[in-house]
């Protein structure tokens, strides 16, 4: 909402600098977003008067104006300005002046001609293009012919004022007029609000001989009221009117529309003026529209209409969409004589669907879409009568048809002191809260601990008690509330989900594994990217959103692995050379939906890595940590040759409890080059919801053995397709009671060992928590484990 | 004769043990003097040859000249020793400016490390955490917040739909309503989140990113209680001279509803490129809760009064380290990340 400073000044004395004005404004709850000071981005901009035009010499394109600058020698100036001519009064800026965008003015000859300045236009004045009359929008600024010449144009104009953008919230409709922003600043600085005036002197004739209004749909249509203007005079309205209007960010037009803009702007109160003599029967007939039904705009515009739009008819045809736009039908033209002046209230919420479902939102929409005080409806069209009168611009007829079956009535309610007081922390007097009530225009007397406030009925927002308090405690200043700590309520208390997340996090981290977070919503293809499979229904599951950004966005994520593809093929197109990474984050399923119709939401864990940083034994080394950290300590790794995703020969399932909780390996090499990777990628996908459930952190400390172990080392030739896995379980089993410990030191193949073969070596700890071992025994142990590996994996024991 | 004998071992023994030059040179010296066939050896054993006293006074000669040699060969121990440490450590010697090797950590992403930092702010002052989920319903996300039917937020412009009962929730706010129907007060939350909305990624938008929720209701809890809370979160946050600046504002789910700014803590309030020119900074909402959203829980809006806040992480991260792209923190490009270790 803009707001000329200057013009706020008809309603409310403002005796302050500019800029405590906006501070205390802000403090009391009209934010505002930028102070613009107008005519001060300028510099050496006159009023001058062209006394004669010549052609240029040299080109055909250009004239050369003599003005007078009231100065004893005219002032020459070349320009190309098709809409100069003998006579006009324009702004004129001098040799050394600077204009908004910059731009130095300078002596200068064009083709040979001095030129001593430049004829402006209202663009290079520094006005935004859709304020400026569409008249001198493509030419040069022609000013009124009273203004002197060789007046500062800033002064000729009046262009000296502020122009203040306030951001109003949505609950506060009733600021987006000057009356409005006036109420408020009367209540900040202690003034009284001026109404404007609104009666005019002479009226002629009865309103009821020219119009009638019948409303066929008064829940969508609250009040109607009707004025009539005769012999009218359309023209260009007084620059007083089309300051205030450009300052305030519209475009001035002509006098009878400016005046309603005029007023508009100035309660809030959209307006509308049809020609009497495009209304058939002067019948004003509020009703819906029909469906199928078309109808072209204002803006030439044809549009189809349904059943749900409320409109105006005349006896007839459609004249406007309600609270949207007139229809060109009746639109008022330079031969316009009488009007009809339409100042209405429409349902908010039928307007806004109107408005969206026509794809047509106007300053008018956009008003009633907030919803608009029905009590307005009059006193703005009595303002427009009065300025029309003011202006001379037409003759007002008698009287105002007015359709107002429910009246809006102020709504009364006691609130208490002791309350207020109590959700503000403060100890304020009712007397104190009874003046700020005041200050705004309520009534308020107070008995005892309750004060009855009766609102303005412009204030629809103040409907119950906490209302109130934050009238009070705007107006007495939020930064004069004390400030506290709150007190009591229990020690706090971490999720045990956030305590694990913050546990992997920072053992990732330890890792040289940087965190990464993806967007939750991805292409429904991202996973073919990765290979899944057809029959993978559990990725297929998708939550799917109705309105997304796009395609590639448009379905919620049932894995991690796409994006952080996505990632590592960014970073290694980037010349990221070593790059690990981790993502903790939630995918979501489809195939379970809850009573409220959520879909599952559960968290995974992906690493990744390549360049360098390791390969699949360091990756399931970073997993055997994590899981071994969080207390999962028994976890199988189970070869995974069915998965298109991964190396079918490096890939394993990992399982914990019986319970699958993730899978690992090195992603298939045609995945990668998909990505663009030009290296081994190792990956794992950990179900960290599982993981969390599983996690066991509590634990008790095992007493220091007190009596010394043996170590063992043992070395034997096995098949390829021996596991480790299988003969640790074959060691551990005939290693007995004494064992307590077994660890791979190396696997060998190459020189001296038999293709399709691998020497595997195994340190073995044996040890009796409460005495020395003798040699025999463990030689037996050992003996025995040999013979198992022997018998049960076709092991051949190496020599050490 | 031999008191000359003794003299000339004595007289070369001092000599040799000047020149030696190695721990080795002193252990052949001492084997040549006092081995088993050592010069002295050699004379004490002849000793049996003489004369009472002449054996008197030679054995004490000998003696002497042995303490003295065994003096000699701790000196010129001690004095190698300490001649060799210093060559070894001349060899040893390092560049201590060149550089170290340092073990690799990898990085806590920026808006994790916001959001942890935020958490422990609140947590410190009584708040528990509390978690919800992301994909929320309609009613949770809007109706319980007093949202009214036809609020604009609930624009399939501004919200992303699942159904037309679910969504995916625009605000951690939510999580506020679904505590208040499971918990009693008092009770004291926040609850660090996704959120979605509707806006093409650009430099200050992006359709996914965080907030944190705070809550707290209980009775007498008071706006000036939000006030100390919030103050207290923005000095430990931003620096203990920060200033707080509560501006009237309008929520559906609080009233009153206020903004706060926070004095810049780049300039210091004076005016810079970070506050653009005012000294101040926004950085989150807050408010009373309203009636109607402690009535969605069965509270009773007489006894209990409450506060609530939302922060958005990746302003306030994007205002403490200075990063001007909201899409870096999705890019996720390691020089970027590898900044916030």
């Amino acid at each position: 909402m803009l707001v000329s400073v200057n013009w706020l000044k008809d309603y409310v004395d403002i005796d302050v600098p500019v800029s405590e004005f906006c501070d205390r404004m802000i403090l009391s709850g009209s934010n505002i977003e930028t102070v613009e000071k107008t005519g001060d981005s300028f510099s050496k901009i006159q009023v001058g008067k062209i006394v004669r035009i010549t052609p240029h010499p040299n080109a055909d394109k250009l004239v050369v104006c003599q003005l007078d600058v009231g100065e004893e020698e005219l002032l020459q100036i070349v320009t190309g300005a098709p809409n100069v001519f003998e006579g006009a009064t324009v702004p004129v800026i001098r040799n050394g002046g600077l204009l908004p965008d910059g731009t130095k003015i300078k002596k200068s000859k064009l083709r040979g001609e001095t030129s001593n300045g430049m004829l402006c236009s209202a663009a290079e004045m520094g006005y935004d293009d859709k304020v400026i009359s569409l008249d001198i929008r493509d030419g040069i600024w022609i000013l009124d012919d009273d203004l002197t010449p060789g007046m500062d144009i800033k002064e000729a104009l009046g262009l000296e004022d502020s122009v203040v953008d306030f951001e109003i919230t949505p609950n506060r409709p009733d600021c987006l007029s000057m009356i409005g922003m006036a109420r408020e600043a009367a209540a900040v600085f202690g003034h009284t609000l001026k109404y404007p005036e609104t009666s005019a002197e002479n009226e002629e004739g009865d309103v009821r001989d020219y119009v009638s209004v019948e409303i066929r749909k008064p829940d969508l249509c609250p009040r109607y009221t009707a004025r009539v203007i005769k012999d009218v005079k359309v023209g260009p309205s007084p620059w007083w009117m089309q300051k205030r209007l450009m300052h305030g960010g519209m475009r001035p037009v002509n006098n009878i529309v400016d005046i309603t803009n005029f007023v508009m702007m100035e309660y809030g109160q959209p307006l509308h003026a049809f020609d009497i003599s495009s209304v058939a029967g002067g019948k004003i007939i509020i009703d819906t529209a029909n469906d199928g039904e078309h109808f072209t705009t204002l803006d030439g515009t044809e549009r189809e209409l349904d059943s749900s739009m409320l409109m105006i008819h005349d006896a007839g045809k459609s004249i406007a969409v309600a609270g949207v736009m007139g229809g060109l039908n009746s639109e008022i033209t330079p031969d316009t004589s009488t009007v009809i002046l339409e100042s209405a209230n429409f349902n908010g919420d039928s307007v806004r669907l109107t408005s969206k479902k026509l794809g047509l939102r106007t300053e008018a929409s956009g008003r009633y879409e907030k919803g608009i005080d029905a009590n307005l409806c009059s006193e703005a069209a009595d303002r427009v009568c009065r300025l029309i009168e003011q202006l001379g611009c037409g003759t007002v007829v008698g009287g105002i048809v007015d359709e107002y079956p429910e009246v809006s009535e102020p709504k009364p309610l006691d609130v208490r002191v002791s309350r207020i007081n109590h959700i503000l922390g403060t100890d304020l007097s009712g007397e104190e809260m009874t003046r700020i009530f005041t200050s705004l225009e309520m009534e308020a007397v107070q008995n005892e601990d309750v004060i009855r406030v009766i609102p303005p009925t412009v204030r629809q927002d103040l409907l119950i008690e906490e209302d109130y308090a934050e009238e009070v405690a705007r107006m007495y200043g939020y930064d004069r509330l004390p400030e506290t700590l709150a007190a009591g309520g229990a020690a706090a208390a971490m999720t045990t989900e956030e305590t694990i997340r913050q546990q992997a996090r920072a053992i990732l981290n330890a890792y040289g594994l940087d965190e990464i977070l993806t967007y939750s919503f991805v292409s429904p293809t991202s996973i073919e990217k990765v290979n899944v499979s057809e029959n993978d229904l559990m990725h297929r599951n998708f939550v799917k959103i109705i309105n997304p950004l796009g395609e590639e966005n448009s379905v919620m994520r049932t894995m991690l692995i796409p994006n952080m593809m996505d990632v590592l093929s960014k970073n290694y197109a980037q010349g990221n050379k070593k790059v690990g990474m981790f993502e903790i984050g939630r995918i979501f399923n489809d195939s379970h939906i809850n009573c409220d119709g959520q879909p599952a939401e559960a968290e995974d864990l992906c690493i990744a890595f390549y360049g360098g940083k390791g390969d699949f034994y360091t990756l399931k080394g970073y997993v055997q940590g994590l899981l071994d950290k969080l207390g999962i300590p028994d976890v199988e790794y189970r070869p995974e040759k069915g998965l298109a995703t991964y190396h079918p020969g490096r890939c394993a399932n990992i399982i914990a409890n019986g319970e699958l909780i993730g899978t690992m390996g090195e992603i298939r090499p045609d995945v990668s080059e998909r990505y663009g990777i030009d290296e081994d990628v190792y990956l794992c996908e950990l179900l960290f919801t599982a993981i969390m459930r599983q996690t066991d952190t509590e634990f008790v400390y095992k007493p220091l053995p007190k009596y010394p172990a043996v170590t063992r080392d043992i070395a034997v030739l096995v098949d390829e397709e021996v596991t480790i896995a299988e003969m640790e379980r074959i060691i551990t089993e005939k290693g007995g009671s004494i064992l307590e410990s077994v660890s791979l030191f190396d696997v060998y193949r190459g020189k001296q060992i038999e293709e399709g073969k691998k020497s595997v070596a195994f340190a073995l700890v044996y040890r009796d928590p409460d005495r020395t071992l003798k040699d025999e025994e463990v030689t037996q142990q050992q003996e025995n484990v040999i013979a198992g590996l022997e018998k049960e994996c076709g092991a051949e024991l190496r020599k050490m | 004769m031999i008191l000359d004998e003794l003299e000339a071992i004595r007289k070369d023994a001092e000599e040799s043990f000047e020149k030696a030059g190695s721990t080795e040179n002193v252990e052949e010296l001492r084997i040549k003097y006092l081995g088993k066939k050592g010069a002295l050896t050699k004379i004490l054993r002849s000793m049996g040859k003489l004369s009472p006293e002449e054996r008197k006074n030679v054995g004490q000669r000998a003696n002497e000249i042995r303490n003295g040699i065994e003096k000699f060969i701790d000196e010129k121990t001690t004095e190698l020793k300490k001649h060799q440490a210093a060559m070894k450590f001349r060899a040893e010697a390092l560049d201590v400016t060149a550089p170290g090797r340092i073990p690799k950590l990898g990085a806590e992403h920026p808006v994790t490390k916001t959001i942890d930092e935020m958490t422990r702010i609140f947590m410190n002052m009584g708040f528990s955490l509390t978690e919800g989920p992301e994909v929320e319903t309609v009613f949770m996300n809007f109706d319980a917040l007093n949202a009214g039917p036809n609020h604009p937020s609930r624009d399939m412009t501004d919200t992303f739909y699942i159904t037309d009962k679910t969504l995916l929730r625009t605000q951690t706010s939510p999580v506020q309503a679904r505590t208040l129907l499971t918990k009693k007060p008092p009770l004291k939350i926040i609850s660090p989140g996704r959120v979605y909305r509707c806006d093409t990624p650009d430099a200050t938008h992006s359709p996914v990113f965080h907030q944190v929720e705070g809550l707290a209701v209980g009775e007498g809890i008071t706006m000036a209680d939000l006030k100390g809370t919030l103050s207290e979160f923005a000095r430990q946050m931003f620096g203990p001279d920060t200033k707080t600046k509560f501006r009237p504002h309008h929520f559906p789910f609080t009233e009153p509803s206020a903004e706060v700014d926070v004095s810049c803590f780049k300039c210091g309030g004076e005016g810079c490129r970070v506050c653009k020119g005012s000294g101040w900074i926004e950085i989150l909402g807050c408010g009373m809760v309203h009636p109607n959203v402690l009535k969605v829980g069965g509270i009773d809006t007489e006894k209990y009064t409450g506060f609530a806040f939302g922060i958005g992480v990746e302003r306030i991260a994007m205002l403490k380290y200075e990063i001007d792209d909201i899409r870096l923190f999705y890019e996720n490009d390691e020089r970027f990340l590898k900044q916030f270790r």
